[in-house]
């Protein structure tokens, strides 16, 4: 057993069972909570250092080797998300230090965020579609209970979107599964994807894969499956929506990559033609759902299904460079959209609302804030030198290499949309004064993690080089899925 | 015996759909039970339906011969199932509480979050 591949899905596991038997007191869960999560963080450093030098990190399960056992795999593409959830799951407990009530913390916030990053690590780390199935359903579980925690009206109206939409494809992707296993008798991702290619049922295959990307399709809110998303975002506490926002739909994307890369890689055109439409519409719907909005985190939750289309991009052209881009935008838009979602929640603490109308005089009371709201919103739409503009550069240049006019078209028209919207709420929560005329409150250590996650971003655009060559590695061992497929069959460990 | 699980399983999907799409809010967890057990079963199918293949392997052979009853999916419904079980009992108590906060059953009632 490797234990650095266990640690991620160990440590938040270990951390709900401690938080758990510090119920009554509040306080030590909070601190457990900022401990486990900081722990999480450097195993997952730890793994992705492993991975990083050895190019992959494999471990069966009790010792059954692969194909009986359940298998945990880690490549470059799986070990950066690992570390992407730690950074995000550290920062959203610092966060919610300072933003989470009370009543929800009595009544299990911090072990169901524990829960929920055990999920997520567990999805990004297993080699087993089934287990892939389990994982999510681990995720789904905490995350619906986080949804409807605290029981506001907009809230409860809010989950029963959520849920529903979420079991509906919960039930399409164990369909699928069975279907797949009938054909292949196999559930390891590296045996379906040698015993598929030496299938042939073209028709069959081609319809799994149909049934696996809109599976996936509705948790990463593609267009047109993501209508539950901008409907329940906005109602939760923005501790849990930027948790939410960061990493929940980015699972169903790192999924996609995982199936269409490993399982499905001598597809048929089709698939490939319908992913070019679907980030093309995915990309230009969020966007200008997101131009009709006046309040931040509506805006901000159409921004991420906009901003879903530019990493199905990748997965589209299947190039290398265009799959680079979408690794670099994946690890881009965890950071940057999470920061954005805490902006939105010290924002409304300074002004009293998330709504656009009835905020505003921050850019006066607290120039800082000001800032770290630009650095996020700036790298969001596109701007140089910041992380977002790599990240679309490379996909552009991508799609120009393959000929993809359409797409570099829409890309780019999406961008300034983006940027329009980032300046709407620029200019109407902090450049115009406040209609009440009330003087914005401090936020005190809701700056914290923005601050920390906004010179992530600095650093991601500043130090491109090696995020760039990083991606570009990763996205050269998701083209050659021979080295996933020999590390996971050939280990025994 | 395959055409009628592929039957039963049409119709769980086809009635688990339909109540999905209903406005009342106890069908629409009824309807994801549905369409749960419609997946279980289809798992269910995958395993070959039949009663003289025991996969056992002959004193005379190395290796299970084709076709045979597959235990493996049998293990994965029974995953499922635990799974299903307690989504349905979570969504059981969220549409109580969702009743008791909104006071309404009805689903176009709830769209004060849509946009």
């Amino acid at each position: 057993m490797n234990l650095l591949l266990v640690a991620p899905i160990l440590v938040p596991l270990l951390t709900a069972a401690l938080c758990l038997l510090a119920w009554k007191s509040v306080r030590v869960q909070r601190w457990l909570g900022v401990a486990g999560s900081a722990a999480l963080l450097a195993s997952a450093l730890a793994l992705f250092a492993e991975v990083d030098g050895r190019g992959m990190a494999v471990s069966h399960a009790g010792e059954w080797a692969a194909p009986f056992g359940i298998t945990l795999a880690a490549d470059l593409l799986g070990a950066l998300m690992v570390v992407l959830g730690g950074i995000v799951g550290l920062m959203v407990a610092v966060y919610s230090l300072g933003s989470i009530d009370e009543g929800r913390e009595r009544f299990g916030f911090h072990p169901l965020v524990q829960i929920l990053l055990m999920g997520v690590c567990g999805a990004f780390l297993t080699g087993d579609l089934f287990n892939l199935y389990v994982w999510f359903e681990v995720l789904l579980m905490a995350s619906f209970v986080l949804t409807a925690l605290g029981g506001e009206r907009a809230q409860m109206e809010g989950a029963i979107k959520y849920v529903t939409l979420n079991l509906v494809s919960s039930a399409i992707f164990l369909a699928a599964l069975g279907l797949l296993y009938g054909l292949t008798h196999s559930l390891n991702m590296a045996d379906v994807s040698l015993r598929l290619a030496r299938l042939n049922y073209p028709a069959l295959e081609n319809l799994l894969a149909v049934l696996f990307f809109i599976a996936f399709g509705i948790k990463a809110a593609v267009f047109p499956l993501f209508f539950w998303l901008p409907a329940s975002y906005h109602t939760m506490p923005v501790a849990v929506s930027a948790l939410f926002a960061g990493l929940l739909t980015k699972v169903g994307v790192y999924a996609l990559i995982r199936v269409f890369t490993l399982v499905f890689r001598d597809d048929v055109e089709f698939i490939k033609e319908l992913m070019l439409v679907v980030a093309c519409l995915t990309m230009a719907v969020g966007v200008l759902g997101a131009v009709a909005q006046m309040e931040m985190r509506r805006i901000l939750s159409f921004h991420i299904v906009s901003q879903i289309g530019y990493m199905i991009i990748g997965l589209a052209l299947m190039t290398p460079l265009a799959l680079a881009g979408t690794v670099f935008y994946l690890a881009h838009h965890i950071i940057v959209k999470t920061n954005l979602f805490l902006v939105s929640g010290a924002v409304a603490r300074a002004t009293g609302s998330f709504e656009l109308k009835k905020s505003g005089g921050l850019y006066a009371a607290q120039p800082g804030l000001a800032l770290l709201f630009l650095i996020p919103a700036l790298s969001l739409a596109g701007i140089p030198p910041l992380s977002g503009f790599w990240g679309k550069y490379i996909l552009v240049k991508a799609g120009l290499e393959s000929g993809q006019v359409v797409l570099v078209v829409v890309a780019l028209a999406v961008s300034v949309f983006t940027m329009i919207s980032m300046m709407k709420i620029w200019s109407e929560a902090f450049w115009k004064p406040h209609p009440l005329g009330l003087t914005p409150a401090p936020v005190g250590l809701l700056n914290g993690p923005i601050a920390a996650m906004a010179a992530m971003t600095l650093a991601i655009g500043f130090g491109v080089e090696p995020v760039m060559q990083l991606a570009e590695r990763s996205a050269q061992q998701l083209l050659e899925p021979q080295t996933y497929i020999r590390a996971v069959l050939e280990a025994r460990r | 015996m395959n055409t009628l699980m592929a039957l039963l399983i049409g119709i769980l999907y086809a009635s688990g759909m339909y109540m999905v799409l209903r406005r009342s809010m106890v069908k629409l967890i009824i309807g994801l039970a549905l369409l749960s057990h419609a997946a279980n079963l289809l798992i269910f199918t995958m395993a070959t339906l039949r009663r003289d293949r025991p996969p056992l392997i002959d004193e005379s052979e190395t290796a299970l011969a084709a076709p045979y009853a597959d235990p493996v999916p049998q293990a994965l419904i029974l995953t499922a199932i635990v799974i299903g079980f307690a989504v349905s009992a979570f969504a059981a108590i969220m549409i109580h509480r969702v009743y008791q906060t909104t006071g309404t059953d009805d689903l176009d009632q709830l769209h004060t979050t849509d946009s």
